[in-house]
């Protein structure tokens, strides 16, 4: 008698996520149409995606811009510059947001989906090299940084330090800052192989606090008191990486950080864009940690 | 009354067609997984792909070498059995044979709850307790490496050895025990004279099943063995940090552009991945029939 | 000699105890790390409210929701597939080779890992039938992740119905069917709830499929369809525990994080396993 009560009540449930079930298929579908019916610079939601570099400063845009205009959706999430690209490439997003320029072989890939990107300059960024701050060093030239990054220095004292292995870190492959680095540093060579890969700039913070004879590339966002940036020299003398220095263009290491759109900026994208180029979005570039764009 | 087996027919052909749903996925499964792995080869040759020993896959040109990757599986889940393998049958033995049942009713519980745990918390324990513990300990240049995500693969196998073992333990006849005891045997000879010997292929398939989860393994390796795409030396690869197959797939798919040699790098590194599994589990399986015959 | 064997005797016993301890010290250990770090994060507010000011304060309401869509997704789809393809089996299947290919089947997709399934469901349900990374996406590649788990929860709670049940009913010239429903089921429902539950804190818990189906990073609203992307609990944690411009800073939240998600795992656990132990002690009796 029980289990047939019990099976009354399993009938009932089923029937209940079989309502439910049926309610958010119905649901989906009536969006669907939607947003196919009209043009995508009209609705009022976006998406933003890419560079990780770029992602708190997005995130913390969207978030006032939002604030200011509570009917406007827009959705960020990271993944590295070149899953933005993608994404724009195969039209899953208006906005991708970079911390390199688009390769070649990306703008083509992008013009034979009949889509035309175009470049706006957000914010500008330094790169800091950074180790933990017990470590001695304090600067190293570009020649130096080659030499550990591509594998032909592994030891702290072949740079001047004490004697201890070097722990190279690096981003993994969909990175912006990762192919920035490598084109800026690396030039024609590798990363070392034995370079210790991290799915996030938190992480490289992370590790570097916490060990001794670690070495690491992030964007100047995420330096925080637990890791030492150091100066470095591009042949021109050691500069540090301080705001003066990114911002007058001394510090080698300084990118662009870009949003790409599809052609020019349209709807709610160009609302967005034209919100963080305007002085309140600029502030907001400076609390993030990046630098106004001039 | 025809009506009647018109329903009953109706029915079991809903029936099959659940049942069969299973196949198709299975077979679904496979051929967007190779598929989009083997156009990879078109471009890149599978000889490179299988013995080369580089993983650049952004560069120019780029290397997608998976032995490396390959070998860090490999190491990682030679060092998680290493780990676990003696722990859990040790377990499984206290448990069936040495508890009380009170104690064994509670330890069965606790032992579940590390299957429960999801694996990205496992690897959040590793990435904040555990990678500076090792790398303290050890003095090693850096915590994030092979033992590493040994140690928290060992854990999360655990369960599936201890419990897969604690079964073909209990299921080893009293009559053959108590021929042992009678003889004049000390618990423990039996033990391990007897009881080990004879449920040894259930154990074996305890084993396997283990592999099958630890080599399959994402989160939790990706958060704590570093990543490094180099081939691991044995032993000493343990101490440093390894990549897996997994941890590749999940670092680089984020959505790297479809249809790019990279894309298919990945999913032809999923299907070594599907296959080494399928491997495991159908030795699993032979061998869990035997000892089904045995008994 | 007969000392030796005694004292071997001793020193093993001890060293199986030793290893026994040693597991549930690990157990111990990791939960207290968890709850320890993680209660006095969690209150009203951090389950209700949305993340805040990138993710360093706030809540994470959206992530346990985007959790319970998930749940709710995959079982609607895997529960009756599951228990129907049980009945199946046991019920009608004659050994042969399709029943051997449905059997093999599923233990191989028992023993697939799942960032398999993650590129699986990519490649099916996001870029083939253009779903795109979405809730739905997501919920049917969990579904085929947790099919064999149910199917096999199912086999074996119909295994426990007494053949003689079957048979009375049958003799009394009820349908196979009929049967079925009216005697075998409901005798077997307890197991096949136990075998749902179980495979609800698997939802819960895997984040590798979820990554490459549809989970997104930072979502500021609730998601508004099956073709949104979402917030979840395993991947937001992973996000808080690696990314984020001041993770020390965070680390209270990654606790709190951590400890609702075990939290909703180990309850459920507990309730399949009472349920199970329950029901096993009524039929013994």
């Amino acid at each position: 008698m029980i289990s047939n009560k019990l099976l009354k009540n399993m009938t009932i449930y089923f029937v209940v996520l079989l309502i439910i079930a049926i309610a958010f298929t119905g649901i989906g579908c009536v969006d669907k149409e939607n947003t196919e019916d009209t043009d995508i610079s009209q609705t009022s939601s976006i998406t933003i995606k890419g560079s990780d570099t770029v992602l708190p400063l997005s995130q913390a845009e969207s978030e006032d811009f939002m604030y200011a205009n509570p009917y406007k959706s827009i959705t960020v999430i990271g993944g590295g510059s070149g899953v933005g690209i993608a994404a724009l490439i195969d039209g899953e997003v208006e906005i991708a947001m970079a911390s390199r320029e688009m390769k070649g072989s990306e703008i083509e890939k992008a013009q034979a989906n009949g889509i035309n990107p175009v470049e706006t300059v957000i914010a500008w960024d330094g790169i800091a090299v950074v180790v933990n701050p017990e470590n001695p060093i304090k600067q190293l030239t570009f020649e130096q940084l080659k030499g550990i990054y591509n594998g032909s220095i592994s030891n702290w004292a072949d740079v001047g330090g004490e004697n201890r292995v070097i722990t190279v870190i690096t981003r993994d492959s969909s990175s912006g800052t990762y192919e920035y680095f490598k084109e800026e540093i690396l030039v024609e060579d590798q990363y070392r192989q034995d370079a210790l890969v991290q799915p996030a700039t938190g992480a490289i913070v992370q590790e570097i606090a916490q060990n001794k004879g670690a070495i690491g590339y992030i964007g100047y966002a995420y330096l925080d008191k637990s890791i030492t940036a150091l100066e470095i020299d591009s042949g021109d003398g050691f500069v540090d990486a301080t705001t003066e220095n990114i911002m007058s263009g001394d510090y080698p290491l300084a990118r662009p950080l870009l949003y790409y759109t599809n052609g020019e900026p349209s709807g709610l994208a160009k609302e967005f864009i034209d919100y963080v180029l305007s002085s309140t979005g600029q502030d907001i570039v400076s609390d993030v940690g990046y630098f106004p764009v001039m | 009354m025809s009506n009647r087996y018109l329903k009953e027919k109706g029915i079991e052909s809903l029936l099959f067609a659940s049942g069969a749903v299973a196949v198709i996925a299975l077979f679904l499964l496979c051929i967007f997984l190779f598929r989009d792995g083997i156009l990879l080869f078109s471009e890149y040759p599978i000889n490179s792909f299988l013995t080369a020993t580089k993983w650049y896959p952004t560069a120019e040109p780029a290397h997608f070498g998976i032995l490396p990757l390959f070998l860090g599986s490999v190491i990682v889940t030679i060092g998680a059995v290493i780990f676990s393998v003696p722990l859990g049958i040790a377990v499984a033995i206290y448990i069936s044979e040495l508890a009380s049942p009170k104690i064994s009713n509670v330890l069965k519980p606790v032992t579940e709850i590390l299957a429960g745990i999801p694996s990205v918390v496992y690897g959040f324990f590793g990435l904040v307790i555990l990678v500076p513990i090792i790398q303290n300990t050890l003095e090693l240049p850096t915590g994030q490496t092979a033992l590493t995500g040994s140690i928290m693969l060992g854990i999360m196998a655990l369960p599936t050895i201890i419990s897969i073992s604690e079964d073909a333990i209990s299921s080893v006849p009293r009559t053959l025990k108590e021929g042992s005891l009678a003889l004049g045997s000390t618990k423990w000879q039996t033990i391990y004279k007897v009881t080990v010997p004879a449920s040894l292929s259930g154990i074996s398939a305890a084993v396997m099943l283990g592999i099958g989860r630890a080599i399959g393994e994402t989160m939790t390796v990706m958060m704590v063995t570093g990543n490094s795409a180099v081939i691991p030396g044995f032993p000493s690869g343990l101490f440093a940090p390894v990549r897996t197959m997994t941890a590749t797939i999940a670092l680089e798919m984020g959505e790297v552009p479809q249809g790019s040699d990279h894309f298919h790098a990945l999913f032809a590194i999923g299907s070594v991945l599907f296959i080494t599994t399928f491997i495991i589990n159908i030795i699993a399986n032979y061998v869990k029939k035997r000892y089904r015959f045995n008994l | 000699m007969f000392s030796n064997a005694k004292l071997n005797e001793k020193i093993a016993f001890t060293l199986l105890k030793i290893a026994t301890g040693m597991v549930v010290a690990f157990v111990m250990v990791i939960l207290y790390y968890i709850i320890s770090n993680g209660y006095s994060v969690i209150n009203l507010e951090f389950i209700t409210s949305m993340p805040r000011n990138r993710m360093t304060e706030g809540g994470i309401f959206p992530a346990i929701m985007g959790t319970a869509y998930l749940i709710v997704g995959s079982m609607a789809v895997a529960l009756p597939l599951g228990i129907l393809s049980a009945i199946y089996l046991n019920e009608y299947a004659q050994s042969g080779r399709t029943t051997w290919a449905i059997e093999m089947a599923i233990s191989n997709l028992a023993g697939t890992p799942s960032v398999v399934f993650g590129l699986f469901g990519l490649a099916l349900f996001v870029k083939y039938l253009g779903f795109g990374p979405s809730l739905i996406s997501a919920s049917l590649t969990l579904a085929l992740l947790i099919l064999p788990v149910i199917i096999r929860a199912s086999q074996e709670a119909l295994l426990t119905v007494p053949k003689e049940y079957r048979e009375a009913s049958l003799a009394l010239g009820v349908t196979k069917w009929e049967t079925i429903r009216r005697v075998v089921l409901p005798a077997a429902i307890p197991g096949m709830i136990t075998g749902a539950i179980l495979s609800i804190g698997r939802v819960a818990g895997e984040t590798a499929p979820i990554l490459l189906t549809g989970a997104a990073y930072f979502l500021p609203r609730m998601p508004d369809s099956i073709y949104s992307q979402f917030m979840a609990l395993p991947y937001h944690l992973y996000v808080l525990a690696t990314s984020g411009t001041n993770i020390a800073q965070t680390r209270p939240l990654q606790y709190g994080t951590a400890l609702v998600l075990l939290i909703i795992v180990l309850c459920v656990n507990i309730v399949a396993v009472s349920i199970r132990s329950h029901y096993r002690n009524k039929i013994k009796r």
